[in-house]
Parts: C-alpha cells; sequence; structure tokens
C-alpha cells in the first residue's frame, strides 16, 4: 500500500511560531499519514520541539492551522481543560524528553494515572492492563512498585513510553525517544517502538538526532532548518536531498558512517 | 460510530459457541468488563468454548486483554477455550497480549494496623536520634567552613552573602516590621482595656516595652524569618539537590556547604539582629500609638514613662537572642534541604519539617534563653 493514499494524523498548514521579535517556525507545513512512523531531524534550538509543542498544544501559534486526526487542534488547549481537548487528549500519547513522570506516584500509578482520569475502569482490570503495558515495554513487574527516583535512565523512557501509550492512542508523539540512552539499550527501544507501532497500528511522530533511529525505524524523515521543513520523504530521498543543511547532517562523518552500510546494501 | 460491543451465546447442538462483535476498546472496556464475567459464569458447566471475534470492528490492548482474560480463566476452570475467526490485523496484539503475564509482583504481608501503629512510633526514636545528628554535623561542617574562610577570607563570597542578606533582611523589612507594629499595638490595647479595671492603664507602657524588647520582638521575627526565609532556603537548597547540582559542584572540588550555605546562614546571622531591632521600633511605636489614640495617653507620657520602664538590659536580653535563633533556623534549613530526595513530594515534606521544626526550635531556644537569664539575674 502506498502511504501517500493513507488518511492523514497530522496536518500542518502555514505554521507560523514565534517569541518575542525571534521567528521560530516560519510559514511551515507538514503532513503525517496514519501507521507511518516519521522522524523530524532540525539544528538544535531550530525549533523541533517546538515544532512537536506546538502540535500538542502547549506553545501558541502566531498562525496557521494544525489538524490532528481530523479534528482541529485549538489555540489554546493546552490552557483550558475543555471538553474538547480532553477528547483529543485520549487519542494521543506524548512521551517527554526526560520522561515527566509523576515524581510522587509510582511506576504502575503512573501508567494507570490516565486510564483513572479518564475511563471507568474496576481497579483490578486497571492494574492487569497496566502490568501489561510495562511488560510489552520490557519491564519486569518487580519494577511496578518503584518511584521514579529509582529507575534508571533507560527504564524512566520505557516508563514514560508505557504511561503514553497507557490509553491505546492513536498517535504517539516522541521528544527525542533515545537520547541519553546507550547504543544498545538505544537501538532496543528502537526496536520496542517499531514492534508496538506493528501491534497496535500507532501514527509515529518523533523528534531525534538520533542516526541509527532514523535509519531503522522511520518510514519518513522531515528535515528542519531555517523555520521550515525542507526536506521531507523515505530516508533515500532525504540523503538526495541538496539542500546545504541537509547535506551537512548527513554527509557528516557521523551521517557518512552511518548510512555507508545501507548504501552499499541497497 | 462504532458499534457497543457485545457478547452473545450462540450454541448450536453440541459445541457452545460465544460470538464476540462491537468495538472492542478501552472506551467500552468497563462493559466488556462485565460481559465478560456474566459471560464466564455461565460458561462453566461446558467442556469446550468456541470464541468467535470474527465480528470485533475494533480492538485494543484493553479489548484484547479482556478476551485474553476469559480465555485463561476458562482455562483455568477446566474449560477448552478456542478462539475462532481471528482477524490478521487482530492477530499481533492478541499474539504479544498473551505474551504477558500481567501479574502483580508478590507483596510483602501486610502487618496488621496495631503492630503499624507501634512500629511507627517506635521508629520516631532513632529518627529523633538522626535529627540530632544531622543538626550537629550541619553545624559542625558550617563551623569548619566558616573557620577556613576566615583562615582565607579571598574564599568568601561576598556577591553571594549580599545578595542573600538583600532578600532575608532588605526584602523582608516591610511585612516585618507591618506585622511587628501590628502585635505592639493589640498588646497595648489588651493591656489597657483589662488594667483600666484597676486604674493602672499606665502600666501598659511596661507590659508592652519589656514584653516586645525581651521576647515576642526577637521571637516573632524569628518565626517569621523561619517561615519565610527559612523555607527558601530549604526549596533552593533541595531542589539543587535534586538536579545533581549539589553534587556537580563537589565533583569541581568545592565544598557545598562553603559555597551555598555558609553565605546564606551568615546573611540570616546579620540580617535578624536588624530586623529584630528595627521590628521592635515598630512594635514599640504601635504600642504608643494605641496609648495615644484608644487609652487616651499622650506620647510625651508614653515616652517618659517607656524610659522608666525600661532599662538597656532588656534591649541586650532580646537582641543577643538573635543571631542564636539565626543560626538555628540556618541550619535546619541547610540540612533539611540536603534530605530531598528525587521526588517533588519530598520536596514539600522537607520545606514543612524545616519549617515546623525551626520555629519548634526557636521556642525552645527562647525557653533556654529566659532561665539562662534569670539566673544571671538579667
Amino acid at each position: 500500500m502506498n502511504a501517500y493514499e493513507r488518511p492523514l494524523a497530522i496536518s500542518v498548514r502555514d505554521l507560523v511560531v514565534g517569541f518575542g521579535t525571534q521567528t521560530v517556525l516560519d510559514h511551515l507545513s507538514l503532513d503525517v499519514y496514519r501507521g507511518e512512523i516519521v522522524g523530524l531531524v532540525g539544528a538544535s534550538g531550530g525549533g523541533k520541539s517546538v515544532l512537536l509543542r506546538t502540535i500538542i498544544g502547549l506553545l501558541p501559534r502566531r498562525s496557521g492551522a494544525i489538524g490532528v486526526l481530523g479534528e482541529d487542534v485549538g489555540e489554546d488547549i493546552g490552557h483550558s481543560p475543555a471538553d474538547e481537548s480532553h477528547a483529543i487528549g485520549r487519542r494521543w500519547g506524548v512521551l517527554f524528553q526526560q520522561g515527566a513522570l509523576f515524581s510522587s506516584l509510582t511506576v504502575l500509578q503512573n501508567v494507570q494515572f490516565p486510564m483513572r482520569e479518564h475511563l471507568g475502569l474496576s481497579q483490578k482490570l486497571m492494574d492487569e492492563v497496566a502490568l501489561a503495558k510495562l511488560e510489552m515495554v520490557g519491564l519486569r513487574n518487580t519494577d511496578a512498585g518503584k518511584f521514579p527516583s529509582e529507575l534508571s535512565g533507560g527504564m524512566t523512557k520505557r516508563v514514560a513510553l508505557a504511561r503514553a501509550l497507557s490509553l491505546d492512542p492513536e498517535i504517539v508523539f516522541l521528544d527525542e525517544p533515545t537520547s541519553g540512552l546507550d547504543p544498545i539499550a538505544a537501538s532496543e527501544f528502537d526496536t520496542l517502538i517499531k514492534t508496538l507501532q506493528q501491534t497496535l497500528g500507532l501514527t509515529v511522530f518523533m523528534v531525534t538526532h538520533d542516526l541509527d533511529s532514523l535509519h531503522t525505524v522511520c518510514n519518513r524523515v522531515a528535515a528542519l532548518a531555517a523555520g521550515r521543513i525542507v526536506a521531507v520523504g523515505p530516508m533515500a530521498d532525504i540523503l538526495a536531498s541538496p539542500h546545504p543543511w541537509v547535506q551537512a547532517y548527513f554527509r557528516g562523518a557521523r551521517g557518512v558512517r552511518r548510512a555507508q552500510p545501507q548504501l552499499d546494501r541497497g | 460510530m462504532q458499534n457497543p460491543p457485545k457478547l452473545t451465546w450462540t450454541t448450536s447442538g453440541e459445541a457452545a459457541r460465544l460470538q464476540a462483535t462491537g468495538a472492542w476498546t478501552a472506551v467500552s472496556a468497563s462493559s466488556i468488563e462485565v460481559l465478560a464475567e456474566r459471560a464466564r459464569g455461565d460458561a462453566t458447566g461446558h467442556l469446550a468454548i468456541d470464541l468467535d471475534i470474527g465480528g470485533v470492528e475494533e480492538l485494543d490492548t484493553y479489548g484484547a486483554w479482556l478476551i485474553e482474560r476469559f480465555t485463561r480463566s476458562c482455562r483455568a476452570g477446566g474449560i477448552q477455550a478456542e478462539l475462532t475467526n481471528v482477524a490478521e490485523r487482530f492477530r499481533g496484539l492478541l499474539e504479544t497480549v498473551s505474551h504477558t503475564s500481567a501479574e502483580a509482583a508478590p507483596l510483602g504481608r501486610k502487618p496488621n494496623a496495631f503492630m503499624a501503629f507501634l512500629e511507627t512510633i517506635g521508629r520516631t526514636f532513632p529518627r529523633l536520634g538522626s535529627d540530632v545528628t544531622a543538626f550537629a554535623e550541619m553545624l559542625g561542617a558550617l563551623t569548619a567552613a566558616t573557620i577556613r574562610v576566615l583562615l582565607k577570607p579571598r574564599r568568601f563570597r561576598l556577591t553571594s552573602a549580599v545578595h542573600h542578606l538583600d532578600r532575608v533582611a532588605w526584602q523582608a523589612m516591610p511585612i516585618m516590621l507591618l506585622i511587628s507594629f501590628l502585635i505592639g499595638a493589640i498588646i497595648a490595647q489588651q493591656g489597657i482595656f483589662h488594667f483600666r479595671k484597676f486604674g493602672a492603664d499606665v502600666y501598659v507602657v511596661d507590659l508592652v516595652g519589656i514584653l516586645v524588647l525581651r521576647e515576642i520582638g526577637v521571637l516573632l521575627i524569628a518565626i517569621m524569618a523561619a517561615g519565610r526565609s527559612g523555607s527558601s532556603y530549604t526549596a533552593e537548597l533541595g531542589s539543587m539537590k535534586m538536579r545533581e547540582e549539589i553534587d556537580a559542584l563537589r565533583t569541581m572540588g568545592l565544598d557545598p556547604v562553603e559555597v551555598l550555605m555558609v553565605p546564606r546562614v551568615l546573611a540570616l546571622v546579620v540580617a535578624l539582629p536588624i530586623l529584630a531591632f528595627f521590628g521592635s521600633l515598630a512594635a514599640l511605636y504601635g504600642g504608643g500609638l494605641i496609648a495615644w489614640l484608644y487609652g487616651g495617653m499622650s506620647p510625651d507620657v508614653y515616652i517618659a514613662r517607656l524610659q522608666e520602664a525600661v532599662s538597656i538590659t532588656h534591649f541586650k536580653v532580646g537582641i543577643i537572642k538573635a543571631p542564636f535563633m539565626a543560626l538555628v533556623i540556618g541550619v535546619v534549613a541547610c540540612s533539611e534541604g540536603l534530605r530531598v530526595k528525587g521526588s517533588a513530594e519530598s520536596l514539600g515534606l522537607q520545606t514543612t519539617t524545616s519549617v515546623v521544626k525551626a520555629i519548634f526550635l526557636v521556642i525552645v531556644l527562647d525557653g533556654l534563653f529566659a532561665v539562662f537569664f534569670a539566673s544571671i539575674g538579667m
């Protein structure tokens, strides 16, 4: 099936976001189709996280339209607990860069938190589903009673992923999912995302710097430079892009080393 | 729109068949749970059940788990349960869920409530001991760091100390003055009201003067400093501890006590006598104003009477206590700050503990000073 015939999951049109006199995103447009994994790359401080936070409604925008799952994301969704934002909040999950686990709740309670707030389930069912989710992200049930301060970096990311997936969302937003993980843990996490995406039929939108993630898990990659998307498409297309920043990013020493085996195989 | 989930028996002849239809998703999970439990109850007595899930339109982890739970519970009850008509797109999810155990880790045996209560009391005493040790340790570390700074004055962080002095003295001044003024006024009003019955309203000046200079003035300021500055010290140091900033200082070969705590505690020790002095003035002023407006005592009489009633000793007794109280507040605030663990909850807990403990110790210290001054005849 051609990816481009699928229905849209996220559509961003002419988005302008800025702070004070500075314009971070300048008439940016981007489409993400259902069921694909899109990786967003860009320079540090170039507005990747700003784009992510604007799409999920945490930052205000100056102009432009954002549609997620066919619904228009309102201006101040992050600020007012209106019914509509609640409804959309149940259909996406967000993995923050530092995990953003609630530090006074245990791992199990963290994963159950969205269920407790949105679904009227019995405690037994919540326990079972939360434990199943933790197992799906590769944690043991002995970890369930721990507090976030007792977890390693990799475990924190896994718990945060389990919490993001807690309501079986249609889209998950991942902000640098593999940053701060060692290469083994990072590649395990990539595999995990890929597996979960296939089993649960998720749409994944991830901001990442990890070239391995881009090569192994992403169906398409979008490159953000100077406030716009300068290249978008499968990895091979991106590597062929003539844009100087994209060239510098992927043709730098690290990029070439990573891309080489792939190219040889191709 | 999603169809509601249904679970219907379509038993024909020998084979018991259950047909699942509709959307088996998170939104309807609670009703599915009820359906599944009921079906499980009806299933007893059968030897084998076919669960036909061909009619399921949507399935997520919740639905998949409830199906898995149903089949597991059937098997546990000796009933052969099989899934039929599994759609290809659900196969992966059902497979994944069937591999999870979803069992809670075995919990430790729950102790009975009375024993738990006794245990809490029992544990309080060693904790009390460790509190004393922590206080002594912090006091010792502060003294050692102060001596090091005195030997090498260039290591003293003047900018930091001045910054904290600004925060705990200058910025605190308006509220401290206002509250002291009000307390002085209240004491005077109550004094006049009750002394008037004996025709002794002139003695209200003695009451206000001695009470404010010896006890209330400094105690009030110390309690407010514990609430205002001690709490902010604990919260600052606690969040620095949480973000590993204190560890970072240590790895750079710097002593956190010297860098962070000496300037803070020193600022408090300098600030408290100043605040107590001006606070006492404000309280005496408030008392005088009420004596004039409410008691009809002219300011000249008030001042003359105050000169007779109050000696420099009363003032000394009050102001000597201020730096010691500041030290107690500072030491408690710093040691509680360093006890903060990783969670936001522990930051709040430690801040509360810091304020409560500092106020308690300030009052105890005041009592000890009272005994001491009485025995040396001041």
